[in-house]
């Protein structure tokens, strides 16, 4: 084989802490290296046309490139060779960046790293054979998890570009948190008025089939072709008669169940439909809090229901849907503020967090838009807004921002000031953060024309006195301690990963990082895609962000997702398992570890049973490469031979330095 | 440190191989680089699709041609990328692990670790400690050198 080197300096970035001329000079020495040569951007166009020049020059039938990690450029050098006539599979990448010069500045000890990271590479490569893909269909129907804002935008996207959608939503209605929401800032433009009407065109769209108060059991399969089991959680009412009338919501006697759409500032009945917006308008009952799902006594529901939709033994339900694509759109939740012991840990009633605000501020609230204590129900006058609770707090292990809470105390500010004119309105922060358009202009409109008190520093201890609560912090810019009567506390609670994130990243086979946020696949240039093909991310679910920041990135995915759905078929990726038919002693070992049901049994003409692989199935994770004893079955690509000579070229070498 | 006496060996580079799957650790100490978190120079890394392709045999190849440390790192259980084929690499490791002193090798010159793509921090704190415990035991000796071997059988008895 003829193999060709390219060393890249990447600017200075692999440069300053490697010599990649020695790298280089060093490669010319590997049996089969006929070229070598380090370059300033070899993934620049120019540094592109210089391998594609040196394949044809040196008649390369192999190539190296040690720069920055595969998972950067791997698919930008494959394509390259490609152009120059070479399989794509004939490429070999070393990271010389990420695992080298930019852990250690030590140039000796680098250069010394990245000569055997491109020996290691240089021999993997001498065992590589071309590879090619096959095609298979693309069932062209996509599933959206979560129907919060992004996840509507998202379905809403594809429905109009003619795609079927299946959209899931653990709750009872679609909407998220932003139907919970009273004004948007910075236009204070009604919630509900710009939300309500695309609420209104997913339930009419003829292309999306909405489950609601259904979850994500199980999902298997791959990107084009992925079966999703959707677990219709039982709601005792049949909702294909129910009308959503509200005529059972009215009789219930089960008058205290827990009301999560209002964050618990009030309570509701058992059998209830969350909002008059709803969508879908259906009535649900609450197991734990009915009368005769606890007690066996009442039935009032059944008797007044005028379509007879009322069903006590109801059970969940399994249903099964294949689409090509996902779009996981799942939300958020609020950090817990009973962690914060100084705040009153959750047992003040008028202790509350921004989400409550909106629901008391709301005209569809509990208390139809008057803001009033939790408490006596007495109007407040003096309310007091404290900042970043549960975000950039490292006592709490949440020392991220949490993007939008600077900007929604001061709407709730304006609102409070707008809702009561002879109210004082006071807020702690840390920083204010306003990068958004118009964001600035809002903080100041609330602190100019409003005349909301801005303190900059942190409340140190919240404590009753009489009907107030004392509010004692500090006001860092004139360095004097503050103490505040109020009547109302509103915490600006950060955003939290949605409780059960975890679970469902397990079953979609995505990474989250530590708080419980998904990754994207790259931090800025593939933000909504994952590292599992065909899965993609739009909104809270990534990252905190703000309402236009999830629509755009609900819009990103859509988008992604016609991009995949824009063809008719599907390369697969041919780095899978593959069975030598002469070493198969049949022992089906392979067939019992697959994950995924890849290989199966085949009979050839003499009777004798060997293992195949279904080329279309197998994922190329090479599981079954190491449980085959006598090792008929190999990961292409990365079979045995190429990963022991990379050991041994390694080890058993002449050791440098 | 456990040979203060070989102070030469804690300077020079020993030689440690890593094994990566691609999705979790690989990605992991992506970000380390990315983040710039300094670390020890000994160690190379190759990328395999999933530990669940880690073949015990090769670790102890490159333990046998002369690595002086091996280091395998995966998704964290229950977290892999091909559901499961972390966890048959930990029976098989560990396993593994349990057996190294009979062929004359610490175990303390193996070690698995689970790391995420998004704990670069994690990644610098595993690869600095197993440099460190590397350099402590010093070059390897060979599955013919008998100081290794009985510190690996000391646990045992």
């Amino acid at each position: 084989m003829r193999i060709g080197v390219f060393i890249c300096k990447c600017g200075t970035n692999i440069a300053a802490t490697v010599d990649t001329e020695a790298v280089a000079r060093k490669a010319l020495e590997y049996p089969d290296v006929v070229y070598a040569t380090d370059y300033m951007y070899t993934c620049s166009e120019p540094g592109q046309d210089e391998i594609q020049q040196a394949i044809e020059e040196h008649d390369l039938q192999g190539v190296v490139v040690a720069a920055c990690s595969p998972r950067m450029h791997e698919v930008t050098f494959r394509r390259a060779v490609e152009k120059a006539g070479l399989n794509r599979y004939m490429f070999e990448q070393a990271n010389i960046r990420e695992h080298c010069s930019w852990i250690s500045k030590d140039t000796e000890a680098n250069t010394r790293k990245a000569i055997d990271l491109v020996r290691m590479s240089v021999e993997k490569l001498r065992f590589n054979h071309p590879l090619f893909s096959s095609q298979v269909p693309i069932n062209k129907r996509v599933l959206v998890i979560g129907g919060g804002i992004s996840g509507i935008q998202a379905a809403l996207d594809c429905a109009e570009g003619g795609l079927d959608v299946v959209m899931v939503e653990r709750e009872s209605t679609i909407g998220g948190k932003m139907a919970k929401l009273d004004k948007t800032f910075p236009t204070i433009d009604c919630s509900a008025c710009i939300l309500g009407p695309k609420m209104v065109d997913v339930a009419q769209h003829e292309n999306i089939h909405l489950y609601a108060y259904s979850e994500i059991e199980s999902v298997s399969g791959y990107m084009g072709n992925f079966k999703v089991d959707i677990r219709k959680k039982a709601t005792y009412v049949d909702w294909d008669a129910c009308t959503g009338c509200g005529l059972c919501t009215e009789k219930c006697p089960a008058k205290k169940s827990f009301d999560g759409f209002n964050e618990g500032l009030d309570t509701t009945t058992a059998i209830n439909i969350s909002f008059p917006q709803a969508i879908p308008k259906r009535a649900k009952i609450d197991p734990k809090y009915c009368w005769y799902l606890t007690k066996e006594k009442c039935k009032i529901c059944q008797k007044i229901c005028p379509v007879d939709a009322i069903r006590f033994d109801m059970k969940d339900e399994t249903v099964v849907e294949e689409v090509g694509a996902i779009i996981v759109a799942t939300g958020f939740d609020l950090v817990d503020h009973s962690v914060y012991g100084e705040y009153g840990g959750g047992h003040y009633p008028d202790v509350i967090t921004g989400l409550q605000f909106e629901r008391l501020v709301s005209a569809s609230g509990p208390y139809e838009g008057h803001i009033i204590r939790p408490s006596d129900g007495k109007e407040p006058k003096n309310i007091v807004f404290i900042a970043c609770v549960g975000s950039r707090d490292p006592s709490i292990g949440r020392p991220y921002c949490s993007g939008i809470c600077c900007m929604y105390i001061a709407k709730q500010a304006i609102l409070a000031r707008d809702h009561i004119p002879d109210s004082n309105c006071y807020v702690f922060y840390i920083d204010i953060r306003a990068p958004g358009k118009n964001y600035e202009e809002f903080v100041r409109r609330a602190q100019e024309d409003y005349g909301v008190q801005y303190i900059r520093g942190r409340v140190g201890k919240i404590y009753p006195q009489g009907e107030h609560l004392i509010v004692q912090g500090i006001d860092t810019l004139l360095g004097i301690q503050v103490e505040v009567e109020a009547d109302l506390v509103v915490l600006a609670t950060g955003v939290a990963a949605s409780v059960g994130a975890k679970e469902l990243a397990e079953k979609l086979r995505i990474s989250y990082d530590e708080y419980g946020f998904y990754m994207e696949s790259h931090p800025k240039l593939r933000p909504v895609e994952t590292n599992t093909a065909g899965v993609f991310l739009a909104g809270v679910c990534q990252g905190p962000k703000d309402i236009p920041a999830s629509v755009a990135q609900g819009s990103a995915a859509a988008a992604k997702t016609q991009i995949l759905f824009s063809r008719d078929t599907i390369e697969t990726d041919p780095q899978i398992a593959k069975v030598n038919e002469r070493m198969c002693i049949g022992c089906g070992k392979c067939i019992d570890v697959c994950p995924f049901g890849s290989i199966q049994w085949k009979t050839l003409r003499d009777g004798s049973q060997k293992a195949e692989v279904l080329d279309t199935v197998c994922q190329g994770c090479g599981l079954c490469n190491a449980t085959c004893p006598p090792k008929a079955i190999q990961l292409q690509h990365c079979t045995d031979d190429q990963i022991l000579a990379e050991i041994e070229v390694l080890c058993a070498g002449e050791r440098h330095g | 440190m456990v040979n203060s006496k070989e102070e030469s060996t804690t300077k020079k580079d020993l030689l440690i191989v890593g094994f990566l799957c691609n999705w979790c650790s690989y990605g992991g100490a992506d970000t380390a680089g990315v983040c710039r978190f300094n670390q020890p120079t000994d160690l190379r890394i190759i990328r395999i699709p999933c530990t669940g392709r880690m073949d015990p045999l090769f670790v102890v190849k490159a333990l046998i041609y002369g690595a002086d440390g091996v280091l395998v790192s995966g998704c964290h259980p229950k977290d892999c990328h091909y559901n499961e084929g972390n966890f048959y690499a930990r029976r098989r490791l560990e396993v593994l692990k349990q057996f190294l002193p009979f062929m004359g090798i610490h175990t303390d010159r193996f070690r698995y670790s689970w790391v995420s793509s998004s704990e670069g921090r994690l990644w610098q704190q595993v690869v600095t400690e197993f440099s460190e415990t590397i350099h402590g035991l010093g070059p390897n000796p060979g599955v013919h050198g008998e100081s290794d071997a009985k510190a690996g059988m000391s646990f045992y008895t």
